[in-house]
């Protein structure tokens, strides 16, 4: 009998009604924290899963970044000849790439996120917000390796952190707020048009050209008509690499105000990514 | 506080026929769509009813906390969509679903598997896709394994296990999860006979506990033996609700089982099966036409065709005849013969029809399945499947058949009685 109750009394904290559900609805951010051991364990999976059956294993997340770096250091230093402002150029190029790969890989998994997950989504209920989620936050660790690297090359070029480090944290949670606000829509998109898998490799190239990697914001800032460049702020990513550069090898940004800009379309970009994919979500069952 | 574990009122799922059948759209046709829409409006050819079908339909009903309760059904009936429901995998269009409790259910069996992680990973990546805690897996992580039997490959990767093993380790994480309410559908239809057994197991423990199950199956004899009281579901609509044998007799009345050939695809045979690999399964009539109803009076030819891809030894194809509640009335095997044994000690690679004669006046009439078993005693069961092929046995002209009444047994054999007049007695 007791246990019988006990087991009501379980069963009463886990009273749940299935209804249909119209109009917005909202995050259930409780909700998602009583599921945080499924985003630890799915991220945990990615991150298994990424290096298994490689010959290099984790050292890809080193390697990337370094042919990247040598490649763009050729590419638009020695060729082009841009100027690298002052900083050694393999630094200025890999403080950028830092963020900038966290991003692209977490757009790109996360975009597909929920069709690879087909069979769970299909099959078990949970908040499905956690699937991209985890996509994303899987890249935080190949992102804390290859940061690593960056250490030991502000060492070997003598380049010393100044105060600006302070806001380095803040800004890796910019760029993962980024990645997550597109990785939703892309993801949701996906579920009902596949069109987004043959959009997202065109997507991060072009993004990345439109990023100041491989040069310096200013080139663009300053060749935009006064009063113009919240334009190229409008590239959230811009605010991220400026920010990045700033707190490791201590790069002036070129105007609080844009960095602004760039913070709010993040802002904009997570919270619409948030109502497209809530809205979406009560169909993925169905259609994925 | 109400003492039901399920409540449903009005349950009903509507699905867009494009959208079941295309899967997805391309962004193409979307923009299409919109420029041809103000046309089609015109045309009265949006929202049409023909573009949609009911897969569930106000479906009403309760389950008291602790009632093991079946689910009968054809496919397509709406079984699993009202599971999807309750699972909350996806949302009905009308109604609702009350729940008190934590559902869990064995159709999700190594649901968020990955292949390339251990046993060991993969234990843990399941549990916590079922909604176990981290502590709750770690606690019952070695009981987990014991009960899989694989623990030898605990940190290999799943990969490499056969498909038996994975389904085992995936059932043992399943069947651990302690949820309030058990939702169980078709998951006896896969894996070998100890297995099932296993499962089944598994199930009473869990009604017995005092917890709340959903068993959604096509074998009756389990539902049978499981469950109390049924619900029938029929083209998406509950039409029945009763004790259990009365739901199981309904059923049946309705001719709603599965009949025909069976014809095996590809990728329903297991890996395991080779070199074995089954092709197909019929019954034929006295003129040699595939049948799924026969006459009790005339002999019945069971066929069964495959392929041996290399020779096997001591191989035995044979049947199994069951009633439809499970019952079974015969088993048999194309090598019972000891000289026929004796020929086909190996059989060499090829392909081959095994076929047997149920003879005339033999099954009495009702619905009879019948199972197929490859093997080679005490070494391997190459393949198996308990309910392959139903068939109904029509009693016309059968004997006694003067008398309208229901004959009990399996068998209506004309035996050979033999009257005779002892003594007269003088009127």
């Amino acid at each position: 009998m007791t246990a019988s109750k006990a087991l009501a009394q379980k069963a009463d904290a886990h009273s749940v009604l299935i209804k249909p559900q119209r109009g917005l609805v909202g995050l259930d951010l409780g909700e998602l924290f009583r599921f945080r051991e499924l985003i630890f364990f799915l991220t945990w999976r990615d991150i298994l899963v990424r290096y298994k059956q490689t010959l290099l294993g984790g050292t890809w997340a080193v390697i990337q970044p370094l042919l990247q770096m040598f490649i763009f250091n050729v590419l638009f230093g020695d060729i082009a000849g841009l100027s690298s402002g002052g900083i050694p150029r393999p630094l200025f190029t890999y403080a950028a790439l830092l963020p900038w790969n966290l991003f692209s890989t977490a757009i790109g998994e996360a975009g597909r996120s929920l069709v690879t997950n087909r069979n769970m989504i299909t099959k078990v209920y949970f908040p499905r917000v956690v699937v991209p989620l985890s996509s994303v936050l899987s890249g935080v660790v190949d992102f804390a390796v290859a940061f690593v690297v960056l250490a030991g090359m502000m060492l070997y070029y003598g380049v010393m952190p100044t105060s600006g480090i302070l806001g380095l944290p803040f800004f890796l949670l910019l760029s993962l707020v980024t990645a997550l606000g597109v990785g939703l829509w892309l993801a949701a998109l996906n579920v009902h048009y596949r069109d987004v898998r043959h959009i997202i490799p065109f997507l991060t190239q072009f993004w990345m050209l439109a990023t100041p990697i491989a040069y310096e914001a200013n080139e663009i800032f300053d060749r935009l008509p006064q009063g113009f460049e919240w334009l190229y702020a409008l590239n959230p990513m811009v605010g991220v690499v400026e920010g990045f550069r700033h707190a490791l090898v201590g790069t002036p940004i070129y105007s609080t105000g844009l960095l602004w800009v760039s913070l709010i379309t993040s802002f904009v970009l997570l919270v619409s990514g948030l109502i497209y994919f809530r809205r979406m979500e009560r169909t993925f069952a169905d259609v994925v | 506080m109400s003492a039901y574990a399920i409540n449903v009122e009005g349950l009903g799922k509507q699905y867009r026929l494009g959208g079941k059948v295309e899967r997805y759209r391309t962004l193409r046709d979307s923009i299409s769509g919109a420029f041809t829409w103000p046309l089609r409006m015109l045309k009265g050819e949006l929202r049409q009813g023909a573009e949609t079908i009911w897969a569930l339909h106000d479906v009403s009903f309760q389950v008291r906390q602790g009632q093991v309760l079946g689910v009968i059904g054809r496919n397509g009936a709406g079984k699993s969509t009202l599971l999807k429901i309750l699972s909350r995998v996806t949302e009905p269009t009308t109604g609702f679903a009350e729940i008190r409790g934590r559902v869990g259910s064995l159709l999700e069996v190594g649901t968020g598997f990955h292949p390339e992680l251990t046993g060991r990973e993969n234990i843990y990546l399941n549990g916590a896709v079922l909604g176990m805690k981290r502590r709750e897996i770690a606690a019952k992580f070695d009981e987990i394994v014991e009960f899989s039997g694989v623990a030898r490959f605990i940190d290999t990767a799943v990969k490499h296990y056969s498909s038996g093993m994975y389904l085992r380790l995936a059932f043992s994480v399943a069947a651990h999860l302690e949820p309030e309410i058990l939702v169980v559908d078709e998951v006896l239809a896969v894996g070998d006979a100890e297995f099932q057994r296993k499962c089944l197991g598994k199930m009473s423990d869990v009604a017995e506990a005092g917890r709340t199950v959903l068993f959604v199956s096509h074998n009756m004899s389990a539902i049978l033996r499981l469950t109390e009281e049924s619900i029938v579901l029929e083209k998406g609509e509950l039409v029945y609700r009763a004790p259990t044998r009365q739901a199981v007799d309904y059923y049946m009345a309705s001719g709603l089982s599965q009949s025909g050939e069976r014809i095996w695809q590809t990728e329903e045979i297991p890996a395991e099966a080779a070199p074995f690999k089954p092709l197909s399964m019929r019954l034929r009539d006295t003129q040699g036409r595939v049948v799924e109803t026969v006459q009790s009076r005339q002999p019945l030819e069971i066929e069964i065709e495959y392929e041996i891809e290399k020779p096997i030894q001591g191989l035995r194809v044979g049947i199994y005849l069951q009633t439809m509640r499970g019952e079974t009335v015969l088993t048999s095997f194309d090598t019972d013969d000891s000289a026929q044994y004796e020929k086909y000690a190996t059989r060499p690679a090829g392909r081959y029809l095994s076929r047997a004669e149920i003879p005339a006046n033999f099954l009495n009439e009702g619905q009879y399945v019948l199972g197929l078993n490859a093997s080679s005693f005490r070494v391997r069961r190459y393949f198996q499947e308990e309910r392959a092929l139903a068939f109904t046995v029509d009693a016309m002209g059968a004997p006694g058949m003067q008398w309208p009444e229901l004959r009990q047994g399996f068998v209506r054999p004309l035996l050979d009685w033999r009257i005779e007049q002892v003594e007269a007695v003088k009127a």
